[in-house]
């Protein structure tokens, strides 16, 4: 009863939160209801067992993203508080869209026999420990074991994303040398050598 | 959802009390009350915290400029200092400057404390003794830790003064850079730890102060002191406390702000200086235990049931916690006074000063400390036979993926041998 009185009180705020996004023309009001919305988000990750999304959508979204956007706001606004007007047009065009993403959900939600969907062993291995803690098992899944699958009949492990987490992080490695390579201080052009060899 | 408070000794307490006419409590209502007892405890530890601090702020400020500090209010020491500043700031009218952004600007300050207490919901003063722990608690902490910033930049936004939205700039770019050499100076315990779990990194720190982190290795015993100048810095505290600067913005941040509002802020950051002084001592400082052994003394205590009361409470477990929790607090509290001492003693930094320090020192340093934290254990092995430098029990980390892997079952126990094989 308590998770389900949780549950609603958090989609209402992420409902709620997003709505505010919405309506509201400021930015950086945007940006607060931005945080109600992705912080309940998190509260609901949190609330389903899986803490360490929960955590990361913190750190990333809340902690990360909207920071970096009104430090962007602060560092680019030519007024005191910049306020973004959407035309009639756009509102319409957005709404529709919206609109069909909704339809879209909601048809596969009522669709999709629920009933049929027996727990797979990640479900219930979750399930034994109410308090989340999927920390480990997805640890060693990026390591190459999958602890939640069974074993193969050659008594091999199910394959896990150590490939994909590799190229992940050299991914990540190269665009962090490109961003300090593209955000380096400028030097001055060197005085030519041509004097020092003459 | 019931595991995740794990409210031992209280859910015990009150499940083994027999309130008459009522009878015993039922499971839901325990819960609750059980909850309820853990949010009334630490939001009086969030708000007793920096009344302390602030008063030995003061004094501790007024030894080292050689004068006396607070000496009247409260008779000795001037220790009721802080209750009479408050008093002050309650009375003080509410204000917002009129070209402020009102809603944002009355909303900002409880963005700061909110997160600066949620920080507290997940760490342990004592073995068993948190709100909720978790086994990413070393994630969660840290991730609730980088939200404070978001109050500090919608105050100083929404003032709608130059001087405050300077203090906030900084404070963003500051908070930004600084986050990414805290993580990795955090790593650097955890390699060896194996686990993000504060109870579990707590425990395997028992027994004397050999066993502790920071002593395992050179690594994080340089890692220490770079998290500690790393975590000042993100508690904005002196000589980082840009985004505050008086010398040249004011106030900073909070120029605009008064009463209750503003020593909000304050409430934050000293609350924050103890979450990060907590942080330090559970990673590197052993936690609650005392580093000489006591608790070895005390291991008889442990589950001692008098039945005195309440059936079925272990108040010997209770009594060696409430020495725990003391240890814990005292240790953190020494490191606040280590930073409030830094503040009077060094003069503050220029902002393109603060920046080269992180960007260009912290975080090579700290990827150095990490890069030699992986390779520390791999060198002892090819050279002592082991993988650390005193015979101890084997790392944690090891032992709980080897049982995390083990509890699945004869149908899956092949799949351990790689782990196994891979950390001997």
């Amino acid at each position: 009863m308590t998770t389900d009185v949780l549950f609603w009180l958090f989609a209402a705020l992420v409902c709620g939160g997003a709505l505010g996004v919405v309506i509201t023309q400021n930015v950086v009001r945007m940006a607060f209801w931005l945080i109600l919305s992705l912080g309940s988000v998190s509260a609901l990750f949190f609330l389903l067992g899986a803490d360490f999304l929960g955590a990361a959508q913190l750190l990333i979204y809340v902690g990360g993203t909207v920071v970096l956007l009104v430090f962007g706001v602060m560092l680019t606004a030519s007024g005191p508080y910049l306020q973004i007007k959407t035309s009639a047009a756009d509102g319409l065009l957005g709404a529709g869209v919206g609109g069909l993403l909704l339809l879209v959900l909601i048809s596969t939600v009522y669709g999709l026999d629920w009933s049929a969907l027996h727990p797979t062993p990640a479900v219930s291995m979750i399930a034994e420990r109410p308090e989340g803690n999927t920390i480990r098992p997805l640890g060693l899944a990026f390591l190459g074991l999958r602890p939640d699958r069974p074993v193969t009949e050659d008594g091999k492990s199910a394959p896990g994303y150590l490939l994909p987490f590799e190229i992940v992080s050299v991914h990540l490695l190269v665009v962090l040398v490109g961003a300090a390579y593209l955000a380096r201080a400028k030097r001055r052009a060197e005085p030519s050598r041509d004097s020092f060899s003459a | 959802m019931y595991g995740l408070f794990a409210a031992a000794s209280f859910s015990e307490f009150l499940s083994g009390l027999d309130i008459p006419f009522f009878g015993p409590l039922s499971p839901l209502c325990v819960l609750l009350i059980a909850a309820l007892i853990h949010a009334v405890i630490l939001i009086n530890i969030f708000a007793i915290l920096p009344l302390f601090y602030i008063w030995l702020e003061r004094k501790v400020a007024g030894r080292i400029q050689d004068r006396l500090g607070p000496t009247r209010v409260g008779g000795k020491f001037g220790w009721l200092q802080t209750l009479a500043d408050g008093i002050k700031l309650i009375q003080k009218e509410d204000l917002a400057p009129g070209a402020a952004d009102n809603w944002i600007f009355r909303i900002a300050p409880y963005l700061a404390v909110v997160s600066s207490f949620a920080a507290f919901i997940v760490l342990p003063f004592s073995d068993g003794w948190v709100a909720v722990s978790l086994d990413v608690g070393v994630f969660v902490i840290l991730a609730l830790m980088s939200l404070e910033v978001l109050g500090i930049i919608f105050a100083g936004y929404s003032s709608g003064s130059k001087w405050a939205l300077f203090g906030a700039m900084r404070e963003a770019a500051q908070m930004v850079s600084y986050e990414i050499p805290m993580a990795l100076c955090a790593l650097v315990p955890l390699v060896i730890a194996g686990t993000l779990n504060f109870g579990d990194i707590g425990r395997m720190q028992a027994g004397f102060a050999t066993n502790w982190l920071i002593f395992h290795d050179p690594f994080t015993f340089i890692a220490f002191f770079a998290y500690f100048t790393v975590a000042t810095a993100s508690v904005k505290r002196a000589p980082f406390d840009l985004a505050e600067a008086e010398s040249e913005l004011v106030a900073g941040f909070h120029t605009e702000y008064s009463g209750l509002r503003w020593s909000f802020f304050f409430m934050a950051e000293y609350a924050s200086m103890f979450a990060v002084s907590g942080i330090a001592v559970l990673l590197f400082l052993g936690g609650w235990h005392t580093g000489i052994d006591v608790e070895a003394g005390m291991a008889d205590l442990r589950g001692w049931k008098p039945d005195f009361l309440v059936t079925g409470f272990t108040l010997g477990t209770y009594l060696v916690n409430l020495f725990g929790a003391k240890v814990f607090v005292l240790k953190a509290c020494a490191l606040v006074f280590v930073q409030i001492w830094v503040r009077w003693t060094l003069p503050r930094l220029r902002i393109d000063q603060v920046m080269t320090t992180c960007l260009k020192y912290l975080v090579p340093i700290s990827c150095v400390l990490f890069l030699g934290a992986i390779l520390w254990p791999l060198l002892l092995a090819s050279t002592l036979k082991r993988t650390t430098i005193l015979e101890q029990a084997p790392p944690l980390g090891r032992v709980i993926v080897g049982d995390a892997v083990a509890k699945r079952g004869p149908s899956t126990a092949v799949a351990s041998s790689p782990v196994r094989e891979a950390a001997e």
